[in-house]
């Protein structure tokens, strides 16, 4: 009995987890392009995840429109403005340059260049402050001579 | 001299500053690029007379506010008692948009839980909502009388939203 209990607990779970694939398009070229879109596209329910990789349903129903509009011939920049006008430059993962983006672009760079002048002044201001002396003859002799003695005892030991 | 003692300080407030806005900000809540233009246009049918539809165009010359919402989105059964209230106060008709759901499920909702709504257009497949960039159910927005969309909350209504931004705004959009 408890067999035949447990056999159809098993039969019954595999049922519930089976489901019905995601529908595809029918031909590769379309869920090519489709893909190739959605990559660059942020899911909004999940942020993290692209719109080609995402599982939500959101994600599904985007994916079902994209591919219409891919049927009805239009091109990927207009496929890619139908979104932000939509869900705004976010939907985006390479947001556009504009005003709003130019500190988001240019930045990065702002600040390399300030650090790189930080150096740049910091290594003159040391530079200026290791005072550069001449040496006398006198001096150069009294070296020389140090110099001589030491080799010498390096050679008796 | 002593001053540049400091600087690490100041960068370090300067950093902390930043992380704190950027912490307490909410990542789901974006900025629509609907707000200040026309609510797109849709005609499809409604949630408890499907042989009727219903379309934007019919609420021209009055200002009204529109719910996305569903029976299966537990946050609209939190929202849910604040519609009502708004309903009450007539400070403006609300006009469900019923995302992605089941017939019997919506009207049994509205029937558990008293309905705010005019009427209720029913989204069966999402298409009207990706119109209108709906990506966390329950979105409200509010429309005025040339039919262009004012105001857009993102997640349920407070009773915080409600009084501060969406009493004060219908008031105002409904004197122009």
């Amino acid at each position: 009995m408890k067999k035949v209990l447990f056999i159809t607990l098993c039969i019954f779970s595999l049922m519930v987890c089976a489901k019905d694939a995601v529908p595809l398009a029918d031909d590769q070229v379309t869920e090519q392009r489709l893909i190739s879109i959605s990559e660059e596209m942020r899911c909004l329910v999940c942020q993290n995840e692209s719109l080609a990789g995402s599982r939500s349903d959101l994600a599904n129903d985007l994916r079902r429109e994209i591919r219409t509009l891919i049927k009805e011939g239009k091109s990927d920049d207009q496929i890619r403005s139908f979104m932000v006008e939509r869900y705004g430059d976010f939907v985006l993962y390479r947001p556009p340059v504009k005003p709003i983006t130019w500190l988001l672009w240019i930045g990065p760079f702002v600040i390399l260049m300030i650090g790189i002048a930080g150096l740049f002044v910091y290594l003159r201001r040391r530079n200026s402050r290791v005072i550069s002396i001449t040496l006398s003859t006198e001096d150069n002799q009294k070296i020389d001579a140090l110099l001589s003695n030491n080799e010498k005892e390096g050679k008796e030991s | 001299m002593k001053a540049k003692f400091l600087i690490p300080l100041v960068l370090f407030v300067v950093l902390a500053v930043f992380l704190a806005i950027g912490l307490n900000r909410d990542p789901h809540e974006l900025p629509s690029p609907l707000i200040n233009k026309s609510a797109p246009a849709f005609d499809i049918p409604q949630l408890s007379e499907p042989n009727k539809t219903f379309s934007p165009a019919s609420m021209k010359g009055q200002v009204w506010v529109l719910n996305v919402w569903a029976s299966w989105c537990v946050a609209c059964r939190d929202e849910h008692p604040v519609l009502v209230e708004l309903a009450k106060s007539q400070m403006a008709p609300i006009i469900g948009l019923d995302y992605k759901d089941q017939r019997a499920d919506a009207l049994a909702m509205l029937a558990r839980q008293g309905n705010p709504y005019l009427l209720s257009a029913f989204d069966a497949n999402g298409r009207v909502g990706i119109d209108y960039g709906v990506y966390g159910v329950p979105e409200t927005y509010v429309i005025d009388k040339a039919g262009i969309i004012r105001f857009k909350h993102i997640g349920p209504i407070t009773p915080v939203v409600l009084n501060q931004k969406i009493y004060p705004l219908l008031s105002e959009l409904k004197k122009s």
